[in-house]
C-alpha cells in the first residue's frame, strides 16, 4: 500500500471496496474509506464549534470593543475600543483593575489551599480504604455522595448550615462548644470570614473527585508490590512514599491539572453560597467578571478579564506540561 | 499482609475527620428537610422538634417544581444521549484511525474545559439571537438550547474517556471481526460497544450529572417555561421568607435519582476513569 496521507491503522484491510470507492480507487491514492473517521468525528465538530469555539471567537471580538449597556441592543454597533478594556483591566492604580488584580489573588490562594487540602483528603481516604475491612463500602459510598449529588443541592445544605442565627455551625460553636459567645455570633457569609466558608464548601465539593481518581489509579497496583516490601521492612508510610505515590504518577498529573482548572474557574460555589451580595473576601474571579459584566453591564470589559483569565490558565497549564514532559523525558 | 496498629490508628482518625466533615451537611439536609418552619427559623437544632413530612409535600406547590424537574429530566435526558452517541462516533475514530487533523482534534476538545464559562455566556446568547432571527430556530429560552449546550460541555470529558477506554480494547477483536466480513460500523456496534459497557455507563452518568447540575448557563439561557431544577430551586426564598425546610426537602427530592444512580453505578464509573487516566 503507498503511504498516504490519511492512512488508516496499520493492518485494518480497508472496508467497503465493493461498491463506493469504484474507478476512483486507481487514481487516488487514498484508500477506500479514509473519509469514515471524519464523518465519525464531524457531529463533534459541528458542535464544538457551535457552543465552544464561535462563542469564543466572539468573546475574544466583544473584548475589543467598547460593549456597555448603551449598545447592548444593538451590539454590531459598538464602537472599536482598541486595547482600552485591557488597560482597564490591567491598570492596577485604577479601581477596576485593582479590584480585578484583588480578585485575581483571592483566586490564587483559593485555588491553592482548596487543591492542595482535596489532594491530600482524596488521598488519605483512598489509602485507608484500599485494605477491605468491615464498613469499607459504607465510607466509599459516604465519600462519593458530595460528588454525586448536584452541585447545589449541596452548596445550599452549606449555605444553611452557615447562617448566623438559624445555622448548625454557629450553633455548634456557640452553644455545644461554648468557643464564641451565644450573643455574638459571627457572619459566615458575609465579611472577611467568607473566604473560609467558600473555601470549605469547595473542598467538600472537590475532594470526593481526587478520591475517586487516586481509589480508581490504587487499583492497578499489585497487591504483591506491597507485600514484597513489607518483606524488606518497609513500613507503611515509607510503602506510600515509594510505591504508592510513584505508582500513582499518571494520575496525579492528570487530577492536579483537571482539580486546578476547574476550581480556578469555579463559579457556582461563590454564585449559590453568597448569591447577588458577594463579600470582598469571596471575590472569586468567575463571579467577579460575572458581576462586573450583568450587573454593570459592560460586557466588552468583562470579556477583556475573561480573555485575560483564559490566557493565564494557558500559560499554566502550559509551563506545566512542559516541565512534566522533559522531566519525563529525562527520567 | 498483617496490619500494624499504628495503621489502624491512622485509618480510624482519616475516616472519622473525612466521614464527619462528608456526613454533616448530609444530615443537616435530611433532618432539617422533616422539621416544621418554626423549627428552621430559630436557633438551629441538631434534632426536629417533631417529625413533620409537610415539606415534602408543600415544596411542589411553592414553586412549580414539578416543571422543573420534567424540564430537568428532559434536557438532562437527551443531551445524555445525544452527547454518548456522539462520543462513541468520535472516540472510535480517535482510537482506531490515524487521521490528518486527529491531533487538533484531540487537543481542541480537551482545550476547551479550560475555557471559563463566562467568557462564553453572553457570545453563546448573542449566538442563539442570531440564529433565531436568521433561520427562525428558537434556541435561546428553550430547552433544544440547553440541550445542545448541555451535550457540548460534557463532550469533551466524554471523548477522553471512552477513548482511553476503547485503546484498552485489544484491537485484535476488530480485526477478527474485520476478517468475517464486517464493516468498520459493524465493528463498532456488534464487537466493541457490548466490550466497551462498563464506559459507555461511566460517561452517560458523567454526562448527566454535569446537565442535572449546570447553574450558570440555566440562569441565563432559560425562560418561566423551560426552567431547570438548578434555578428553579431559589424560588423558595422569596423577600420575605426563606422555607429552609422545604429547601431541604427539595434538595433532597431533586439529589437522590442521580446519588442512586452513581452510587449504583460507580464500579463502571471507576473503571472508565481507570481506563481514560492511567493511559
Amino acid at each position: 500500500m503507498a503511504v498516504t496521507e490519511a492512512r488508516p491503522r496499520a493492518g485494518s484491510p480497508s472496508p467497503q471496496t465493493g461498491t463506493k470507492a469504484g474507478p476512483t480507487r486507481f487514481r487516488r491514492k487514498k484508500p477506500a474509506g479514509w473519509w469514515l473517521p471524519f464523518v465519525l468525528i464531524a457531529p463533534a465538530v459541528v458542535f464544538e464549534i457551535l457552543i465552544h469555539v464561535t462563542p469564543m471567537l466572539v468573546g475574544i471580538w466583544m473584548s475589543f470593543i467598547k460593549l456597555t449597556k448603551f449598545f447592548i441592543a444593538n451590539w454590531s454597533a459598538a464602537p472599536a475600543a482598541g486595547l482600552s478594556n485591557y488597560h482597564l483591566a490591567l491598570d492596577v492604580n485604577g479601581a477596576l483593575g485593582a479590584s480585578l488584580l484583588n480578585s485575581f489573588l483571592i483566586t490564587c490562594a483559593f485555588t491553592i489551599i482548596v487543591v492542595g487540602v482535596s489532594w491530600l483528603f482524596g488521598m488519605a481516604g483512598a489509602v485507608v480504604l484500599q485494605r477491605s475491612f468491615r464498613g469499607r463500602a459504607l465510607f466509599r459510598t459516604l465519600f462519593l455522595v458530595p460528588y454525586a449529588i448536584p452541585v447545589y443541592a449541596g452548596i445550599i445544605a452549606w449555605k444553611f448550615m452557615f447562617q448566623r442565627d438559624t445555622g448548625a455551625i454557629n450553633h455548634f460553636l456557640a452553644d455545644n462548644l461554648h468557643l464564641i459567645s451565644a450573643t455574638d455570633k459571627p457572619f459566615w457569609l458575609i465579611g472577611d470570614n467568607a473566604f473560609t466558608a467558600v473555601v470549605v464548601v469547595a473542598i467538600w465539593r472537590t475532594w470526593p473527585f481526587a478520591f475517586l481518581m487516586l481509589m480508581a489509579g490504587l487499583q492497578s497496583i499489585p497487591e504483591e508490590v506491597y507485600e514484597a516490601s513489607a518483606v524488606d521492612g518497609a513500613r507503611p508510610f515509607r510503602q506510600w512514599r515509594s510505591i504508592t505515590v510513584p505508582m500513582l504518577g499518571p494520575v496525579n498529573r492528570v487530577l492536579v491539572l483537571v482539580m486546578f482548572l476547574w476550581t480556578f474557574n469555579d463559579f457556582n460555589t461563590p454564585y449559590i453560597l453568597f448569591g447577588g451580595a458577594q463579600p470582598p473576601s469571596g471575590d472569586l474571579i468567575s463571579f467577579h467578571i460575572y458581576s462586573a459584566s450583568f450587573l454593570t453591564l459592560n460586557f466588552g470589559f468583562g470579556s477583556a478579564m475573561s480573555v485575560l483569565l483564559l490566557l493565564f490558565l494557558l500559560l499554566v497549564t502550559g509551563t506545566y506540561l512542559f516541565i512534566l514532559n522533559r522531566r519525563s523525558r529525562n527520567a | 499482609m498483617r496490619e500494624t496498629l499504628g495503621s489502624k490508628w491512622f485509618r480510624a482518625v482519616v475516616l472519622v475527620i473525612l466521614g464527619v466533615f462528608t456526613a454533616v451537611p448530609l444530615y443537616v439536609m435530611i433532618t432539617s428537610a422533616l422539621k416544621p418552619l418554626g423549627d428552621v427559623q430559630n436557633n438551629f437544632t441538631w434534632w426536629p422538634t417533631h417529625f413533620t413530612m409537610q415539606p415534602f409535600i408543600d415544596i411542589w406547590s411553592t414553586v412549580p417544581l414539578g416543571q422543573y424537574f420534567v424540564n430537568s429530566l428532559i434536557v438532562s435526558g437527551i443531551s445524555t444521549v445525544l452527547s454518548v452517541l456522539i462520543a462513541i462516533f468520535a472516540s472510535y475514530a480517535v482510537s482506531r484511525y490515524r487521521f490528518k487533523g486527529r491531533g487538533i482534534f484531540t487537543t481542541t476538545v480537551l482545550s476547551t474545559q479550560m475555557f471559563p464559562g463566562v467568557l462564553f455566556l453572553l457570545p453563546l446568547y448573542l449566538i442563539f439571537i442570531n440564529i433565531n432571527q436568521t433561520f427562525g430556530i428558537q434556541l435561546a429560552g428553550t430547552r433544544t438550547g440547553l440541550i445542545i449546550t448541555y451535550l457540548t460541555f460534557s463532550l469533551p470529558f466524554a471523548i477522553w474517556m471512552l477513548a482511553g477506554y476503547l485503546d484498552n480494547i485489544p484491537k485484535e477483536l476488530d480485526e477478527a471481526a474485520r476478517v468475517d466480513g464486517s464493516s468498520a460500523m459493524g465493528v463498532l456496534f456488534r464487537v466493541i460497544l457490548p466490550v466497551a459497557r462498563p464506559g459507555l455507563i461511566a460517561v452517560a452518568i458523567y454526562c448527566f450529572m454535569t446537565s442535572w447540575g449546570e447553574v450558570l448557563f440555566a440562569s441565563v439561557l432559560t425562560t418561566q417555561d423551560s426552567r431547570t431544577l438548578a434555578v428553579g430551586l431559589g424560588g423558595y426564598s422569596t423577600e420575605t421568607n426563606v422555607y429552609w425546610n422545604q429547601i431541604m426537602a427539595a434538595s433532597l427530592v431533586v439529589s437522590i435519582p442521580v446519588v442512586v444512580g452513581f452510587l449504583l453505578l460507580q464500579r463502571n464509573f471507576v473503571a472508565g476513569l481507570t481506563a481514560g487516566s492511567v493511559k
